[in-house]
């Protein structure tokens, strides 16, 4: 970059939204990103509009007009091996796209109202991952010592529990009779349950790498400079530790919500995460697990739009790194 | 070295404690209902009730109950289903923990192989469309929920294309102990390897690769290359060789979590009557003493199996020796 002198250089935050914004894989995914919310956030829309149906009824005697034919929802198997009915599959039309599940209602509708559980989840399960970590990390790596040693072996602890395991045991304790926290209760049904487990599980994962930026950050010398001028302790840590961790809070947040997603879909799965009659992917590949080999659509479907979410955010992570680690820029560009 | 290994050794005790600690807290001590409720199951009788309270402790202080749940653990191992009927739950986990070690260790080999392989290569050719498609490839794998990719590996072997002759060797879901025939465990296992190998593979490939273009502005690898040493030699001999400390300590902790019940899902789709599908099976009965003592099983394996892997690296590498 041959800089002209004429204007002051860009800060860092515009720097690295412009490498960004380079990188054309990043923005892709950022527009896949936007098109599956968008598209979750229209699912009444789409369910009142396009598919005239309520996905959250039970629709087993209904029937649907094909090409000015009615046609029964459950059908007749056309496999002899298999007895009883099997809802019907994809029509490609406006109503039952995608086709119907176990209980005749409509998959995609299902698929999209799903999806605002899902990415509503990942999203909170994320950012309150965070928020817990930047916690514990700032203060086990500004306060040093004892403090630091005692919240470090604290992580480990948790970390060293295979992270699935951790959730489900949670969850199982929760699922049944809700969380009470003091004056708090929170029902057993409440979407918090899953945003607090998954944001608790994946807290140390979090945690160590903003710990270690603080502890680079506290022999740095704008701190000791802060120090010697007598700013008070926490002043410090609001106004020159924090501003300078937001960059790697920033490029966890999309891969923690990768994570999370997957997450929320293993425990939903496992009917520990979201509970019926509300959807999420993961409850959706559930409901399609005893249809797998007959209407093979129900599973694949929700779970190609988990592939598709976390593989963009996924993308946007790597892209986000390469483009705020300022050090690595400077390497390349020399 | 005899102090970093005590040293060690003193860490893993504390672990070891804390981890039985935070297991104990999170099934007895959430707040919320009445464990003994939990432990009873659904809808016991007044006279079960108080069987439970008396035996685990329930109206004693919470260490005296942390200490009787070991106790019943670790020790008399005498800890038993109230939903089963009494079937007791630590001869259970023996009986899975073959079948989920014959999972892992074959998927284990599969992910090692493959994503040296990958690395490796994209790490040659990189920035071009080898590179690109391999990590793409390896990112896809990551992205992926395992119990879907079985149930889509299951829709393609076991029905859609069971009758061509490139699945019709696939057996039916289930296990077969390799005592009793080891080609027929081979073949019921090594689809179940393939799926739960394909996120490891994504993730070691991806770090892999990352390490060796880390390595190649080291000085040693500049040395290498103006002895003028091929370049497939440099980058295997001190290149991969270099890698494999960061490969050998990554590997030593995934394993552990797979064996210790990481493989959960991958057991369920594929009816493989492992520990995870012990624990499965325990979650939809609400079976509470069968999830708590698998969960605690596998947090002691995998805290020994971790003090383990550092004491092999203690052993490899000179520098941990006086490290801290």
């Amino acid at each position: 970059m041959a800089g002209m002198a004429s204007s002051p250089p860009p800060g860092p935050w515009r720097q690295a939204i412009r490498a960004l914004g380079r990188n054309r894989s990043a923005m892709i995914a950022l527009a896949t990103l936007l098109l599956v919310t968008l598209a979750c956030l229209l699912a009444p829309l789409y369910a009142r509009d396009v598919a005239r149906t309520d996905p959250f009824v039970s629709n087993v005697a209904g029937s649907v007009m094909l090409d000015g034919r009615e046609v029964d929802i459950m059908q007749p198997n056309d496999n002899p091996l298999h007895l009883g009915l099997s809802p019907i599959g994809p029509t490609w039309r406006a109503s039952y796209l995608l086709g119907a599940d176990s209980q005749g209602r409509d998959l995609a509708s299902r698929l999209l109202y799903g999806g605002r559980n899902s990415l509503l989840i990942s999203s909170c399960a994320a950012v309150l991952c965070l928020v817990l970590a930047a916690t514990t990390g700032i203060i086990a790596g500004f306060s040093g010592g004892i403090v630091d040693a005692v919240l470090s072996r604290m992580m480990d602890i948790m970390w060293a529990v295979p992270v699935y395991l951790f959730a489900i045991s949670l969850s199982i304790v929760t699922v049944s009779h809700g969380l009470v926290l003091g004056p708090f209760v929170v029902r057993a049904d409440s979407l918090f349950i899953p945003v607090f487990i998954i944001a608790l599980v994946y807290m140390p994962y979090a945690a160590r790498p903003i710990r270690g930026r603080v502890m680079a950050l506290r022999g740095a010398e704008f701190v000791t400079a802060a120090r010697c001028l007598g700013v008070p302790r926490w002043r410090i840590v609001l106004r020159d530790i924090l501003p300078n961790v937001t960059t790697t809070l920033v490029m966890l947040g999309p891969l923690l919500m990768a994570l999370s997603l997957l997450a929320e879909s293993a425990l939903s799965f496992l009917s520990l995460g979201v509970q019926a009659p509300a959807a999420s992917w993961g409850t959706i590949i559930q409901d399609g697990e005893g249809l797998i080999y007959t209407r093979p659509m129900v599973a694949v479907a929700p779970g190609l739009a988990i592939v598709v979410v976390v593989l963009a955010l996924n993308i946007l992570g790597d892209g986000l790194r390469d483009a705020l680690d300022v050090r690595d820029a400077g390497r390349r560009s020399s | 070295m005899m102090g970093a290994l005590l040293r060690r050794l003193g860490q893993t005790v504390f672990v070891l404690f804390g981890i039985s600690a935070l297991v104990f807290m999170v099934f007895f001590a959430t707040p919320g209902a009445d464990p003994t409720a939990r432990i009873a199951g659904r809808n016991a009788s007044a006279q079960v009730m108080e069987k439970v309270r008396r035996e685990y402790g329930f109206d004693r202080s919470l260490p005296v109950q942390y200490a009787t749940m070991m106790k019943k653990l670790f020790i008399t191992r005498d800890l038993a289903s109230y939903v089963d009927r009494g079937e007791l739950v630590v001869p259970e986990i023996a009986r899975a923990a073959p079948v989920t070690a014959s999972l892992v260790c074959g998927a284990a080999v599969i992910w090692v192989v493959a994503s040296i392989i990958m690395g490796t290569l994209a790490a040659a050719m990189k920035d071009t469309w080898v590179d690109r498609g391999l990590m793409m490839l390896g990112l896809v794998g990551i992205s992926m929920p395992v119990f879907w990719l079985g149930q889509v590996t299951n829709l393609v072997t076991q029905s859609r294309y069971h009758d061509t002759w490139l699945f019709s060797w696939v057996p039916g879901l289930g296990y077969v102990p390799f005592g009793e025939s080891p080609l027929g465990w081979f073949r019921a296992l090594v689809i179940p390897w393939i799926v739960l190998a394909v996120m490891f593979i994504g993730i070691y490939s991806r770090v892999l690769r990352a390490d060796l273009v880390a390595l190649s502005g080291e000085d040693f690898m500049r040395t290498a290359r103006a002895k003028g040493l091929s370049p497939v030699r440099i980058l295997l001999w001190h290149g991969v060789r270099m890698s494999m400390i960061t490969f050998v300590s990554l590997f030593g902790l995934d394993f552990a979590q797979l064996v210790g019940g990481g493989a959960l899902l991958t057991e369920v789709v594929f009816g493989l009557p492992g520990v995870g599908h012990l624990t499965y099976q325990a979650l939809n009965n609400l079976d509470l003493p069968v999830i708590m003592a698998c969960v605690m099983y596998s947090a002691v394996f995998v805290v020994i199996a971790n003090a383990v892997v550092d004491v092999i690296h203690v052993f490899l590498d000179p520098r941990m020796r006086d490290a801290r």
